[in-house]
């Protein structure tokens, strides 16, 4: 366990930033070479700062390697592929292939956005993981929502009535320093819904998020995934961000 | 397709193996007499049954297992199925056949809180439909002929269908239509819970691409 830990937290072709070698999935390094040549800065897959197994019993070992493996790689992959072709077509002057390709864009830039927050979301519980927040975010949270257990029973409530994919969002509205629960569809990011909202935690309630273990029951998938919710990072934002 | 029929009942639980041989009138006639009889009498409701796939649960195995079988229209489909029963029991909307409800709910794409619901029920009623066990033939005689004319081949058609699900973004169902107004056949997508029948179109397959359609059989893609 530990050994894997090391591993993943030093796996040289898994890091992020790192310019040519940075690693997109199995789509080779020939173009990635290229666009690094034309200053086109591609995504690349984060490492979680925890084992698969971690987080389990809220989230089994199973759903997280596959989740991060499989679907957040493909995320970085299509993303990269589609933000080639952009430039590309932007270069060519091809509006037709511009506008074609935001839908792809959006969709796997998001994904790829949306689940780097995610991971940090989340903490083992032996790492502080589900300790409630406290402080200016713990204040803020009763303030605008009563209490803890409001906000947490008014995301679930969301999260279980979202209909599809998608995801559901404890957001900070910056311009008036006011906490919201906000949803979005398919992989939107939450700038989407606001320009001026900064996500503190999202909650992905894709099927693939929870199926494997949960089954069609996503509200207990909700009811558990507290258990492992990252406060810490959360208040961090909160605090640089509301500042 | 008249597998979600409406049933009035009184107080008894709908049996889903009657589910499509009641008619609605003979139950009616025999309730109104109930209810002049009995002055204490439960409310009669119109309930849409969970009618059954036309196969066993295991019937297509190794391509869909059992157990997602299990699942899929054990706890999903039946689940919609409860959900509308249950926002129709105080709504002026029961009583319609399943195609009416929907084309009504759609709401010319304003949907009304029991599209989904409806939509779903009737999207999984065709998606079982869609498969059969053994199946896996090539289609032969009008179909064939229309999809040959309208895709040039049948594998042309085939790849075409699966790449439009490979390009779902999201939850939703892909199709092979007839445009009733084109009179020729299409591939269409829709998200979430849309069906074509709200545009008027008839649908001649159906593929579930939500993730819980392929998930534990296949896990990613």
């Amino acid at each position: 366990m530990a050994l894997r830990a090391l591993l993943t937290k030093r796996a040289p072709t898994l890091a992020s930033g790192l310019g040519p070698f940075a690693s997109a999935g199995g789509s080779g390094t020939g173009w990635q070479g290229l666009c690094h040549a034309r200053g086109l800065k591609v995504a690349a897959l984060p490492d979680l700062e925890y084992d698969y197994g971690a987080l389990a019993p809220a989230i089994s070992g199973e759903i997280m390697r596959l989740h991060h493996q499989k679907h957040h790689k493909a995320y970085v992959s299509n993303y990269n592929d589609a933000l080639e072709k952009l430039d590309a077509a932007m270069a060519k002057g091809d509006v037709a292939a511009v506008v074609r390709l935001q839908s792809a864009i959006k969709f796997n830039g998001g994904g790829h956005i949306n689940h780097t927050i995610f991971w940090k979301n989340l903490k083992p519980v032996n790492e502080g993981g589900g300790e409630p927040p406290h402080a200016t975010l713990g204040w803020a949270i009763d303030t605008d929502f009563g209490s803890l257990e409001a906000l947490v029973q008014k995301m679930n409530a969301e999260g279980a009535a979202l209909q599809g994919s998608g995801w559901v969002w404890l957001a900070l509205e910056k311009e008036r320093k006011k906490l919201l629960v906000e949803t979005t569809a398919n992989q939107d990011p939450l700038v989407t819904k606001g320009a001026n909202l900064v996500p503190l935690l999202g909650i992905d309630v894709w099927e693939h998020a929870y199926y494997l273990q949960y089954k069609n029951v996503k509200p207990d998938y909700l009811k558990n995934i507290w258990k492992v919710m990252n406060w810490k990072y959360a208040s961090e934002v909160y605090d640089s961000e509301a500042a | 397709m008249a597998m979600a029929l409406p049933l009035a009942y009184a107080s008894s639980v709908v049996n889903p193996f009657e589910a499509g041989r009641l008619s609605f009138s003979t139950k009616a006639t025999k309730h109104k007499k109930h209810i002049y009889q009995f002055r204490k009498v439960t409310k009669v409701l119109a309930y849409y049954g969970l009618a059954n796939p036309p196969y066993k649960l295991d019937a297509l195995e190794p391509y869909m297992s059992r157990r997602t079988l299990e699942l899929h229209w054990g706890n999903i489909h039946r689940g919609y199925v409860d959900s509308l029963n249950k926002q129709l029991a105080n709504s002026p909307l029961y009583g319609c056949t399943m195609e009416e409800l929907i084309k009504t709910t759609f709401n010319n794409g304003n949907p009304l809180p029991e599209y989904n619901n409806a939509a779903e029920v009737w999207n999984h009623d065709f998606f079982w439909e869609s498969m059969q066990p053994n199946g896996g033939r090539l289609p032969w005689g009008g179909v064939l002929d229309q999809i040959e004319k309208d895709f040039g081949s049948f594998s042309n058609f085939r790849d075409e269908f699966v790449h439009s699900a490979m390009m779902l973004f999201g939850s939703g169902w892909v199709w092979l239509v007839l445009k009733t107004n084109e009179r020729r056949l299409s591939i269409v997508r829709t998200s979430n819970a849309v069906c074509p029948l709200v545009w008027g179109d008839i649908p001649i397959i159906s593929l579930d691409m939500w993730e819980h359609a392929y998930y534990l059989d296949y896990k990613v893609f």
